[in-house]
C-alpha cells in the first residue's frame, strides 16, 4: 500500500515526464535508494525496451515485495494519470469544434514537439564517451532519423537492421 | 454511451486486436521509452489504416504531454480515440506487457552481465539510434502545423525553455495552449 502511495504521488507530480519527480521522491524523500542505485535503476530501466519510468517502477516494486510490489508499483504509477488522461480526451472529444479548443491543441502540439526536441538535445552529450566515436554516432543518429522521420520506414525493421550494424561495430572497437 | 465505450470504430475484434499486436511489437522496440515508437504508431494508425488523422494524432500526444504522470499514456489516448475503453486497453496492454515481462525477468536475471562486452556494446550501438528516433519523434509531432508560423516559434521557444532555464514543462505547455486559444496557431 506504501509502494502504491509512492509512485502514485510521483506521478501526479511529474508534467511532461515523471523522471525528475522520481529521483526526489524515490531517493530525498523516502531514502529508498541511494543516488548511485537510481542511477543504476535508470540506466537498466534505459537499455531495457519500453517505458523507462514504468520499467523502474517494476523493478523498486519487485524488489520490496516481488510480483506484488510490482503490481503495486505499476498500479500506483499508472492509474490515477490514465483517469485523468481519459476524462481530457473525452472532454476534448466534445470540444474539438471549437476554433479556441483546436488552437489550443495545435500550440500545445508545437510544444510537445519541442520537449522531444529539447530531450534529444540533452542527451547528445552522452554520446561523446562512445566507443563508436562521434562522426560515426552521428551518422547512425541521423541515418536513423531519415528512415524513420523522411521515408517513414516501418520502424521494426530499421531498429532491427541499423540497430544490429551499431552493436556489432560497437562490439568490435570496445574489443580493441 | 457506446461511443464511450467503443470510440468512432466500434467493437472492432479485427481493429481492437491489430493495435494489441502492433503496439505489442513496438513496446520491445522503445529503446529509449515509449515516445520514441510515436513515428511508427503515426505511421500505422494514421498512414497506414487512416484511423486516426495527423491532427487527431498529434493532439492525442499533447493531451497527454499536458497531463500529469508517465509519458506512455500517450498510447491510452490514442486507443481511445480509435476504440473508446476497449482501445485503451488493447493498445495500453499491447505497450506494457512485453516490456513489463522483459524487465521483471531482466530484474530477476541481475545486473551481472552489465559490465559485459555484449551488454556494453548493446548500449553503446543504440544510443545513436535513441537520438535519431527522438529527433524523428519532434519532426513529426510537428506535421500538423508546419504551415503556421505562430506555432513553429513555439518551437524554438520551447526548445530554448527546456535547455537553458529550469521552469518545469508543465508552464510551456500552458504557453502553448494560450498562444494556441489566441489563434496565433493556426
Amino acid at each position: 500500500m506504501q509502494i502504491f502511495g509512492v509512485f502514485n504521488r510521483l506521478a501526479l507530480q511529474g508534467f511532461g515526464g515523471v523522471l525528475a519527480v522520481a529521483q526526489r521522491e524515490l531517493v530525498e524523500r523516502q531514502r529508498w535508494m541511494t543516488p548511485a542505485q537510481f542511477l543504476e535503476l535508470l540506466s537498466l530501466g534505459q537499455v531495457l525496451p519500453g517505458p523507462n519510468i514504468v520499467n523502474m517502477a517494476l523493478m523498486i516494486g519487485e524488489r520490496f515485495l516481488g510480483w506484488r510490489g510490482a503490481v503495486a508499483a505499476l498500479a500506483g504509477l499508472m492509474l490515477a494519470p490514465l483517469l485523468i488522461v481519459l476524462l481530457l480526451a473525452a472532454l476534448y472529444r466534445h470540444t474539438m469544434d471549437q476554433p479556441m479548443v483546436a488552437g489550443a491543441l495545435r500550440g500545445m502540439g508545437a510544444v510537445a514537439a519541442g520537449l522531444v526536441i529539447a530531450t534529444a538535445l540533452k542527451l547528445v552529450g552522452a554520446l561523446r564517451s562512445n566507443p563508436m566515436g562521434r562522426t560515426t554516432c552521428a551518422l547512425f543518429a541521423l541515418l536513423t532519423f531519415a528512415a524513420i522521420g523522411v521515408l517513414r520506414w516501418p520502424m521494426a525493421g530499421v531498429v532491427l537492421g541499423l540497430g544490429a550494424a551499431a552493436v556489432a561495430l560497437a562490439w568490435a572497437r570496445i574489443g580493441r | 454511451m457506446n461511443e464511450l465505450l467503443f470510440g468512432t470504430h466500434g467493437l472492432d475484434a479485427g481493429v481492437l486486436t491489430s493495435l494489441f499486436l502492433h503496439f505489442g511489437v513496438l513496446s520491445l522496440l522503445a529503446i529509449g521509452g515509449a515516445i520514441t515508437t510515436a513515428p511508427d504508431m503515426q505511421r500505422y494508425v494514421v498512414g497506414e489504416h487512416g484511423w486516426l488523422s495527423d491532427a487527431q494524432f498529434t493532439a492525442s500526444v499533447a493531451i497527454a504531454q499536458a497531463a500529469p504522470g508517465p509519458n506512455v499514456l500517450f498510447v491510452a489516448v490514442v486507443g481511445w480515440n480509435i476504440a473508446g475503453l476497449a482501445g485503451v486497453a488493447a493498445t495500453l496492454t499491447g505497450s506494457l506487457l512485453p516490456s513489463a515481462t522483459l524487465a521483471l525477468a531482466a530484474s530477476r536475471f541481475g545486473d551481472a552481465r552489465r559490465k559485459s562486452r555484449g551488454m556494453r556494446a548493446f548500449t553503446a550501438g543504440m544510443a545513436p539510434l535513441t537520438l535519431g528516433l527522438l529527433f524523428a519523434t519532434g519532426w513529426i509531432l510537428t506535421e500538423p502545423v508546419r504551415n503556421s508560423p505562430g506555432a513553429m516559434l513555439l518551437l524554438p521557444f520551447t526548445v530554448l525553455m527546456l535547455l537553458k532555464t529550469r521552469i518545469s514543462p508543465i508552464w510551456l505547455v500552458a504557453v502553448g495552449a494560450a498562444v494556441g486559444a489566441l489563434g496565433w496557431a493556426g
